[in-house]
């Protein structure tokens, strides 16, 4: 078992090296080279004099590439042009809110696409089952920036249930003990994290269900209900189970999705984290923290696959004998 | 009755399935020709008067902040939606095809060393990739947008054609005809190809759903096709700013993305339960 | 009469029918069978497959799923109580508890991702109010003695890594550990080799007698029914063709088909140079045949055999048979 972590540990510093690798040349390779701000915004001489010592932006590119490892090495990421603060700065701020955003969303869509993928396959044939077909469908078919939308219109403006933007009510929040303000924080937190959650539980559940389906007429299945097994004790303990292995899987291989979507989601809601930041890094050509968002995505990336594989070999006794 | 054409009566027996052909056909027909008979999507004929209207006679979807018929640019917007989702999905697997035939009939050397790659290109993050290269590329055309996401797209398919590959290799049929002194290509094509040609079909199917949603995802952050040419993802863009005021600049765009990729998956789903019977259930 | 005890029988089935609605039509894989199984009996199903004889084993217990149903008229009896009738929590009472069930293949039969231990423990649990820790040292009993070496390890393993034989004690194992009175065997032998077959028919003999527990043993392998049954049926198309005690059966077969299975058989004492098959096919359960549903295939048949469907008939000595032969012997072609 600890021969299998090693080597999936390994592949992910492996596949690390490639994020920043790729990030690196596609950056630039592309054409429109690396811009050190917008017109608007354009960098001031002794800043841009500064990064170029740096990067050495004006040597070959092999070079520039080691400078690049070398200063990440260091944890040196640049400095944002348009924020004027070290990138390495904006990062430490902005990363845990977007744990908090993406984590709530992943475990909200974990157990509503579960939940309704059990509700399907238990009333298979049913109303039920297609009734949720349908749902699942047209969640998993909707563009995830344009729920959000969707969903501040309704229930932000329309009805005013649930605040539109930030992360806290700045007006009070100071003011609020411990568990006042955690509240602040979560109510906050709802309408990001269900435009995320509803189109990624779509997914699970699809794919649940038919994973579900296969096992529950599985062979071991049958035999469990010749036992005289109780229904319940079978769709918990064998078919779940049996079904839990690809669903960790999917959880990991999600975590892109949940970094993309924070992107879109979080300059939606004004949400203060990673993917905020990366949004308004884009539009303002602001080249380093561009480069630094995309390596931490590409380490939490390769986190989430490692993780997901340990809890794979852990659920699954047959995968630890390993390829 | 040859597997294809059983395959093709189950399809035609799933409801949904053919409901979501149909719409993709009508949605293809509508991209096509709609155009031609609608307003100039860039054409801005009374910047004053005529900005953020509601639905009217005149204008059936209304205008968006830029006095456009948002119709009119849905309609457009459709082409590139379509273009962009049915291409990108055939030059991957394409791509993705042809790595897994190279892989499954070559060497040893080089399939270990072409399953590596594709290994690591598969831990990659996709999204955040072209992300990255979009930002720097100002208006990039459509076909770079087409041909990038088809190259961050492949590598799944390459894995099941290679598997395919793989367990058909040693097959009876192929070895009797290899035994009959039938070239290499003539068996690829007429014993191979078939075979891999079903996981291959489903995976397209089920990927172009995906890609129209990524494509307007990019565009919805200013990056790929850009303003003034319309996509749905940039109007939905131009429309969140007058959310309140003028919801149908941002609502019929995310209408017309939902539509679509319902139809596809539909089709999909369909495809995918007829052609393989034991993922029907 | 049946050769079996003058008590009331364990199992009595009458006229248990089982169709499929499917996208063809409805098709009837078990078209209306009778039989009986004594207490402490050993009695043998016999037929091709496809023959709807697993499809019976599951209409016992009640295992049929949709688009499959029992049809209304059938009737299961165990000590009297029609299965057919108990409600949901009774009919669960009975499986694995009064009646076990064996599947042909044990490495899909046993949940890869529990420890063989566990689940037998866990069926002894379902069935009996015992401590985990009882049900556990049970479970290692039980596995002892279907001769599983090393049992309280072994106890422990994932079914993977067992052999083929192993899993097949296992599955006896957790299908005799609530102490069954009757135990339906579909096919316990087909999926492992030779020699290991011979043990595992060995062990079932074995327990069984120590048990005192009846067996349906239902397969297609006419050598085993010879050595273990004391009495057989043998089905063909959805129905019973001919029953009898298992000597009568292999030295003086009635039925066409019982005939013609026999001589398929290969024999070391002929020699032939072509093997002898039946002719023709199956027929769909879809669209059995008019009259005698072997007509098509039966070298015998005349107009009769294809108009009028005959039941079974009484052939003397315990056995009857569903043939025109057996009131008309003489139509019997040389």
């Amino acid at each position: 078992m600890l021969r299998f972590v090693a080597r999936r540990l390994a592949f992910a510093v492996v596949s690390v090296a490639a994020v920043v690798l790729v990030t690196f040349l596609l950056v630039h390779a592309a054409p429109g080279a690396p811009m050190l701000g917008t017109p608007e915004t354009i960098a001031s001489p002794e800043v841009v004099a500064r990064q170029r010592a740096l990067f050495g932006l004006d040597r070959p590119l092999p070079e520039q590439l080691l400078r690049y490892a070398v200063n990440l090495a260091r944890g040196r990421l640049g400095e944002s042009f348009v924020l004027h603060r070290p990138v390495a700065d904006v990062l430490a701020e902005a990363v845990p809110n977007t744990l908090l955003l993406g984590g709530t969303a992943l475990l909200a869509s974990l157990l509503l696409g579960l939940a309704a993928a059990a509700a399907q396959a238990a009333r298979h044939h049913t109303r039920t089952d297609t009734v949720l077909g349908v749902v699942t469908l047209v969640f998993y078919s909707v563009p995830v920036f344009w729920l959000g939308l969707v969903l501040l219109l309704v229930f932000g403006e329309h009805l005013h249930w649930l605040p539109v933007a930030g992360m806290t009510s700045a007006a009070i929040h100071d003011r609020l003990p411990p568990l006042g303000r955690a509240l602040d924080v979560a109510r906050h937190l709802v309408l990001p994290a269900a435009s995320l959650a509803l189109v990624q539980a779509a997914a699970f559940a699809r794919f649940q269900r038919a994973a579900l389906l296969e096992t529950l007429a599985a062979a071991h299945i049958r035999s469990a209900r010749a036992r005289g097994l109780p229904e319940r004790a079978i769709l918990l303990r064998h078919a779940l189970r049996g079904a839990l292995a690809p669903t960790i899987t999917l959880a990991g291989l999600s975590v892109p999705y949940f970094l993309a979507g924070s992107v879109l989601i979080e300059s939606i809601f004004g949400w203060p984290g990673l993917g905020r930041v990366t949004y308004d890094a884009i539009f303002a050509r602001d080249y380093n923290v561009i480069t630094a968002a995309a390596l931490v995505a590409g380490v939490l990336v390769a986190l989430g696959n490692l993780a997901a594989d340990v809890a794979v070999a852990v659920a699954d006794p047959r995968i630890r004998v390993d390829r | 009755m040859s597997p294809w054409r059983l395959a093709a009566r189950r399809f035609a027996r799933n409801r949904p399935a053919v409901r979501g052909a149909a719409l993709v056909a009508l949605l293809a027909l509508a991209a096509l020709v709609g155009p031609l008979f609608a307003a100039d999507p860039l054409a801005q004929p009374d910047p004053v008067r005529l900005q953020d209207r509601p639905p009217s006679a005149d204008h059936l979807m209304g205008t968006d902040p830029f006095s456009r018929d948002v119709l009119s640019r849905t309609l457009h917007g459709a082409r590139v939606s379509l273009v962009v989702g049915v291409g990108a999905a055939l030059l991957a697997v394409t791509l993705g095809a042809g790595v897994g035939l190279v892989a499954g009939l070559a060497g040893r050397r080089t399939d270990q060393l072409l399953m590596r790659g594709v290994d690591v290109a598969l831990a990659l993050p996709r999204i955040l990739l072209l992300l990255a290269v979009f930002a720097v590329w100002d208006n990039a055309p459509a076909a770079a947008v087409v041909g990038l996401i088809a190259a961050t797209g492949w590598f799944q398919t390459s894995r099941i054609v290679r598997a395919a590959v793989l367990s058909l290799r040693e097959a009876d049929f192929v070895v009797a005809a290899r035994a009959l002194g039938e070239p290499g290509w003539g068996i690829v094509r007429r014993h191979l190809l078939p075979h891999v040609a079903a996981p291959v079909i489903v995976s397209a199917s089920l990927d172009v759903g995906n890609i129209i949603l990524l494509e307007a995802g990019l565009s919805y952050l200013g990056l790929g096709v850009r303003p003034p040419t319309p996509t749905w993802g940039n109007m939905i863009m131009d429309g969140k700013d007058v959310l309140l005021s003028a919801p149908w600049v941002a609502l019929a765009p995310g209408l017309a993305l939902v539509v679509t990729v319902v139809a596809f998956n539909l089709a999909a789903d369909g495809l995918r339960d007829a052609l393989d019977p034991r993922a029907a259930a | 009469m049946s050769g079996a005890a003058t008590r009331a029988p364990l199992l009595a089935v009458r006229d248990l029918a089982v169709r499929f609605t499917g996208p063809d039509g409805v098709a009837r894989a078990v078209d209306g069978i009778d039989l009986t199984v004594g207490e402490g009996e050993t009695v043998g199903l016999v037929g091709e497959s496809g023959c709807g004889k697993s499809v019976t084993a599951l209409a016992l217990l009640r295992l049929v799923e949709p688009p499959g149903h029992i049809a209304h008229g059938s009737s299961v009896r165990l000590e009297g109580r029609d299965l057919l009738a108990l409600g949901a929590k009774e009919i669960r009472a009975v499986r694995g508890n009064h009646v076990a069930l064996v599947f042909q293949d044990p490495l899909s039969a046993l949940n890869p991702v529990l420890r063989i231990g566990a689940q037998i423990a866990e069926a002894i649990r379902a069935h009996e109010a015992v401590t985990r820790g009882t049900a556990h040292w049970r479970a290692v009993e039980m596995l002892a003695a279907v001769g599983i070496p090393d049992a309280e390890r072994r106890a422990r393993a994932y079914p993977h890594q067992l052999s083929g034989g192993m899993r097949q004690r296992v599955l006896l194992a957790m299908a005799l550990a609530c102490r069954p009175q009757l135990l339906l065997a579909d096919e316990p032998t087909t999926a492992l080799d030779v020699t290991i077959q011979a043990e595992i028919l060995e062990l079932l003999d074995g327990l069984q007698q120590k048990l005192g527990m009846a067996v349906l043993l239902i397969t297609h392998n006419l050598g085993i029914v010879a050595e273990r049954t004391r009495r057989v049926y043998v089905m063909y198309a959805g129905q019973i063709v001919e029953e009898a005690p298992t000597p009568r059966l292999f030295a003086q077969p009635s039925h066409p088909y019982t005939e013609g299975l026999l001589a398929a058989v290969p024999r070391l004492d002929e020699r032939r140079t072509r093997l002898r098959a039946i002719p023709g096919q199956v027929p769909p359960a879809t669209a059995w045949p008019p009259g005698c549903r072997f007509h098509p295939r039966c070298p015998h048949a005349w107009e009769r055999c294809r108009v009028e469907e005959p039941p079974l008939l009484d052939a003397g000595a315990g056995q009857r048979a569903r043939c025109w032969l057996v009131q008309e012997p003489a139509r019997r072609k040389k």
